[in-house]
């Protein structure tokens, strides 16, 4: 066992608590602060993996920038905590189909004997990462740009408080249809 | 470094169904968003550890790819939550049938 392959294994089992964690937190912030963890934990496993670049924008990304907007919406909006754990009866379906979906996947993973060969230990520099990138994939690249963009005027349009229209008089009327549907 | 590629898959697959239960037992919609993330990550861990496996960058390059799809749903999905919740609404999957808020 080699020390990157211990590293892995230990990031593996914090990844996994802390997400189970997460997953039946009645807290949201509590449950956002496991999550966290648990992107930290996937962010030192792409480490491990020899992948710097995606590592360092799980950080980045998920940490950093999604999860604070998680918490900044759950203090926004003041959530309340639901009294007592989550209920046993309500766990039971999801449970049964994601104990199928694992009993499937491993079966998959363990007929391939490929997977079986250990990983060599390589690490891919940030630049070529950017070069396949940029090169090759430059079309989804701007396909997520483009969503990106979408996804920030549809936030804007939702988050947008309610424009007050004057009932009064026919032409505030009109005005004010004229602003909502700008 | 001893570890082999199904080790790797196998904790992707355990993510990815803790993450499923957490977006399908929850009532709350912040914890359907955090199952879906966690569901999107366990994808990029399988992606960075085929992309080891295989020796080439394409995963690594797709894993950056669902990161930016994850952040703009994260965006869209929060916006709608505050959306729904000024229409007067909750935080509860439950209470909505349609997308303004107001059963």
């Amino acid at each position: 066992m080699t020390a990157l392959g211990a590293l892995f294994y230990l990031l593996s089992a914090v990844l996994l608590l802390a997400a189970a964690l997460a997953a039946t937190r009645r807290n949201p912030v509590h449950a956002v602060c496991c999550a966290v963890a648990t992107f930290l934990a996937a962010a030192g496993i792409f480490a491990v993996l020899g992948a710097p670049l995606p590592g360092a924008l799980e950080v980045v990304v998920y940490a950093g920038a999604i999860m604070v907007l998680f918490l900044f919406i759950i203090m926004l909006l003041g959530l309340k905590t639901a009294p007592g754990p989550v209920p046993q009866a309500r766990l039971i379906v999801p449970g049964v189909m994601a104990a199928a979906t694992l009993v499937a996947l491993f079966a998959l993973i363990g007929a391939d004997p490929t997977v079986r060969t250990p990983l060599p230990a390589a690490v891919a520099s940030p630049a070529a990462v950017g070069t396949v990138l940029f090169d090759t994939y430059w079309l989804a690249v701007e396909a997520v740009s483009v969503l990106l963009f979408a996804a920030l005027a549809a936030a804007l349009l939702l988050g947008r408080a309610p424009r007050p229209a004057d009932p009064r008089t026919p032409a505030g009327l009109a005005a004010g249809k004229e602003g909502q549907s700008a | 470094m001893n570890v082999p590629l199904s080790h790797v898959l196998a904790v992707a697959a355990l993510l990815f169904a803790i993450g499923g239960i957490c977006a399908t037992a929850r009532r709350s919609i912040i914890m359907i968003l955090v199952g879906v993330e966690f569901m999107l990550t366990a994808a990029c861990i399988a992606f960075v550890g085929g992309a080891l496996a295989w020796g080439n960058l394409d995963g690594q390059a797709a894993a950056i790819i669902v990161m930016g799809v994850a952040a703009a749903e994260a965006a869209v999905g929060l916006a709608l939550l505050v959306h729904g919740r000024r229409g007067g609404g909750t935080a509860e999957a439950d209470d909505y049938n349609r997308l303004g808020g107001r059963p």
